[in-house]
């Protein structure tokens, strides 16, 4: 026991329209693999039965709010941990409806992969394809879809098929890699675990078999930018020495390398990676440490460590933006979004305020395209131009998850309104 | 020493492979740094139970060797277990952290509550001592030991979690929080309950406490106690527990999954004398951490949603 190897934990979240079976799926998944402790279970059976809806609704596993019980739907995002003998899961079972689009990309936005769920008996809806669209435009590049409810279909190949014709049709459009659709019924557990034979014409492998076999981690994006540490805290050290404490990313860090401190443009070189329990030889992304530097720098929290390929310094930027337009703490509906508005901007460590300066285009995600328009409504995902007050040190989104994102915020509420990825979608036509 | 996963500094090209509770470990202590910078006085709230010993560990990895930037904070239900007192003073010293007390008795004699009467739980009226504590410090971000696998309502909780000014949870408008932007703005007023554990689960917090060798109150480890059958659960004869009824004191030899109040707090039956022990009795554990423990969430298919919307932990 207490094994400490090394295992595999992959990240990924449930994405498609209301009704067609995500939180079941997730349920029937957990009930299978027996993640759930029999008081759990005796919990979802007795709330089942007392809510009238059948001896053990799978979907009240991660419906776990009054609100969802009483409507039947998912609210926000439930995350919920499995663990096989191969690999540990984080499961972020997303909402489906439309105006639940921010807990959608909440939880989209850290996934290594999206397990899209379609009803068989009614074909892709146009809010499965929006949200494949923000899952790509999120960057997640690996999709499994789960084709459900294929016993109400008795287990026909045709929509199987359509199903399948028309993912691959859209993963081609999106970039993303071509999805495995898997015939299941969460409903009675045909191939999520187990290969029930239910599909004879089926010999691909289950949900859960290809979640295990699935490649894991890097949801940030690794390779193909330079190391980069934003820099969280100034760590000042008994001896009056100051070291840099921040989260490695974009490609490992080790001593001797060769950093320049952005935005200034302060050429570093990297004398220690430590952490609290020592030195690390090469520290890996994803890893907190402490950076000592030979030089004697002015830095602080905000900035940014970066080794070639360099990020850019820039304090206008293009980027694609998810409108949320809800005041999280209120209940009125927002204004549109404008050009002139003026937001709070986080970027990495980095608070700062901007303006947007055009709104230029609103993505219609059901044909890929890319309309003029000047004002974005809730939900919306658009491109627009935004000038900061100080600069910003990015990388494209579609390079780096972390240097490449920021969020607009609500000055006088501290909303979060927006998601934004710096860069336009490769797959939009104009 | 953690360096096992760093691979040879000459293969840096090579994508390195990180041990999970690495990986937790970094993300608890960026989020606890993020949540420093961010907010103007935050607190740790420290019950001297596993989840929180573990938290401590972490804030004070996240900043040495400087001392913690902040006080630690026990809501003291006057219902404890001696050794866990005695442990939660030997922690906060050896942090070198300030200990706040807030004492749910002080609330009862002022008048803010009212006393439930003996010998039953006073979880649910720790709400208003947390929540006048923190306002009465001025603390606007409160990190808590929670994670999201304990309940199904923690599930659906953001790691940065938004009360407002009355101290509400509401689960309806919460704020996005996408990629690892942690945004901690509050208005006077208004507070943050911080999770940095939210993504471990009830057996990586064990690993981890193995690894590091974190100590732990001795109740945690199987010892004989005497102790009578309640609500499904065993509850240890105490100060404010005597047998009721046809209720008879028996000793056992039990240990605690979780720390709380000890009036609802229940026993297991174990023999775990280590936590090697324990991670293996877990391992094949059939019943829930909170499930065997804890009454208090026995009432009603959505007790800990219905206290979290009050301003509960």
């Amino acid at each position: 026991m207490a094994d400490s190897t090394v295992m595999d934990l992959l990240r990924f979240a449930t994405i498609g329209s209301v009704d067609d079976g995500k939180s079941t799926l997730i349920g029937r998944l957990l009930v299978d693999t027996r993640q759930l402790f029999d008081d759990q279970l005796e919990a979802v059976a007795h709330a089942s039965v007392s809510r009238g809806v059948g001896d053990l609704d799978l979907s009240f596993v991660t419906d776990g709010l009054r609100a969802e019980r009483e409507q039947g739907i998912t609210i926000d995002v439930a995350y919920r941990y499995a663990a096989t003998p191969t690999r540990k899961f984080i499961i972020a079972d997303c909402p489906g409806h439309v105006q639940y689009t921010r807990n959608m990309a909440t939880g989209a936005s850290t996934a290594d992969l999206a397990l899209a769920v379609v009803d068989a008996t009614a074909g892709l809806k146009e809010q499965t394809r929006r949200h494949l669209c923000i899952a790509a435009l999120l960057g997640v590049r690996r999709v499994i879809v789960a084709a459900n409810k294929m016993d109400l279909a008795e287990w026909a190949k045709d929509p199987y098929d359509a199903i399948a014709a028309e993912v691959d049709a859209l993963a081609d459009r999106l970039g993303i890699e071509e999805p495995l659709v898997v015939p299941i019924s969460a409903l009675h557990g045909d191939y999520v675990v187990e290969p029930t034979g239910a599909a004879p014409w089926y010999d691909g492998p289950t949900v859960l078999g290809a979640l295990e076999a699935a490649p894991a981690g890097g949801w940030a994006g690794e390779g193909t930018v330079g190391s980069r540490l934003p820099i969280q805290w100034v760590l000042r050290h008994p001896t009056g020495k100051r070291t840099y404490a921040g989260m490695v990313d974009g490609a490992p860090l080790a001593p001797d390398q060769r950093m320049v401190l952005l935005p200034a443009g302060i050429d570093a070189t990297v004398r220690r990676v430590a952490t609290a329990d020592g030195d690390l030889a090469l520290a890996p992304v994803g890893r907190c440490v402490d950076v000592d530097l030979h030089e004697d720098t002015p830095a602080g929290r905000g900035d940014m460590l970066a080794s070639p390929p360099l990020p850019q310094v820039l304090d206008h930027l293009t980027a694609t933006v998810c409108w949320f337009g809800e005041e999280q703490a209120r209940e009125q509906p927002r204004e549109p979004l404008t050009a002139g508005q003026r937001f709070r901007v986080k970027h990495t460590t980095r608070t700062t305020v901007g303006f947007v300066e055009h709104v230029h285009a609103r993505l219609d995600v059901n044909r890929l395209v890319l309309e003029p328009a000047d004002t974005l409504e809730a939900n919306d995902i658009g491109i627009v131009s935004i000038t900061t007050a100080d600069p910003l040190v990015v990388d494209p989104y579609t390079a780096n998850r972390i240097t490449g994102s920021f969020v607009l915020v609500d000055e006088r509420t501290n909303a979060t309104l927006a998601g934004a990825m710096v860069g336009e979608p490769t797959f939009a036509t104009a | 020493m953690t360096t096992s996963s760093a691979a040879p500094a000459s293969d840096a090209a090579l994508p390195v492979r990180v041990d999970h509770l690495d990986l937790l470990e970094s993300h608890a202590i960026f989020i606890i740094r993020e949540v420093v910078a961010e907010c103007e006085r935050p607190v740790l709230l420290f019950s001297g139970g596993k989840d929180s010993a573990v938290l401590l560990h972490l804030a004070v990895k996240a900043f040495a060797p400087a001392l913690i930037p902040f006080p630690v904070m026990h809501v003291d239900t006057g219902h404890n277990f001696d050794e866990v007192i005695a442990y939660r003073d030997r922690q906060a010293e050896a942090a070198g952290a300030r200990l706040v007390v807030a004492s749910v008795q002080a609330s009862i004699d002022a008048g803010r509550v009212l006393d439930p009467g003996e010998g039953v739980s006073r979880n649910r009226i720790q709400s208003t001592t947390l929540l006048d504590a923190l306002s009465h410090h001025g603390f606007d971000a409160a990190f808590g030991g929670a994670r999201r696998d304990e309940d199904k309502a923690r599930a659906k909780e953001r790691v940065l979690s938004f009360r407002d000014r009355f101290g509400r949870w509401d689960p309806r408008r919460q704020r996005p929080e996408l990629w690892q932007l942690y945004q901690g703005r509050v208005n006077h007023g208004e507070h943050l309950r911080a999770f940095p554990l939210s993504d471990w689960t009830e057996l990586d917090i064990w690993q981890y406490i193995e690894r590091e060798r974190i100590e732990l109150p001795s109740i945690y480890f199987a010892h004989d106690r005497d102790v009578v059958h309640r609500d499904g659960m065993l509850l240890a004869v105490s100060e404010w527990v005597a047998p009721r009824g046809d209720e008879v004191a028996e000793r056992m030899r039990v240990r605690y999954r979780t720390v709380g109040d000890a009036t609802c707090t229940g026993a297991v039956v174990s023999e775990a004398r280590t936590v090697a022990q324990i991670i293996e009795e877990i391992s094949v554990a059939r019943v829930s951490e909170r499930g065997a423990t804890r009454a208090d969430d026995k009432f009603s298919e959505t007790a800990m949603e219905d206290r979290k919307r009050e301003g509960y932990f």
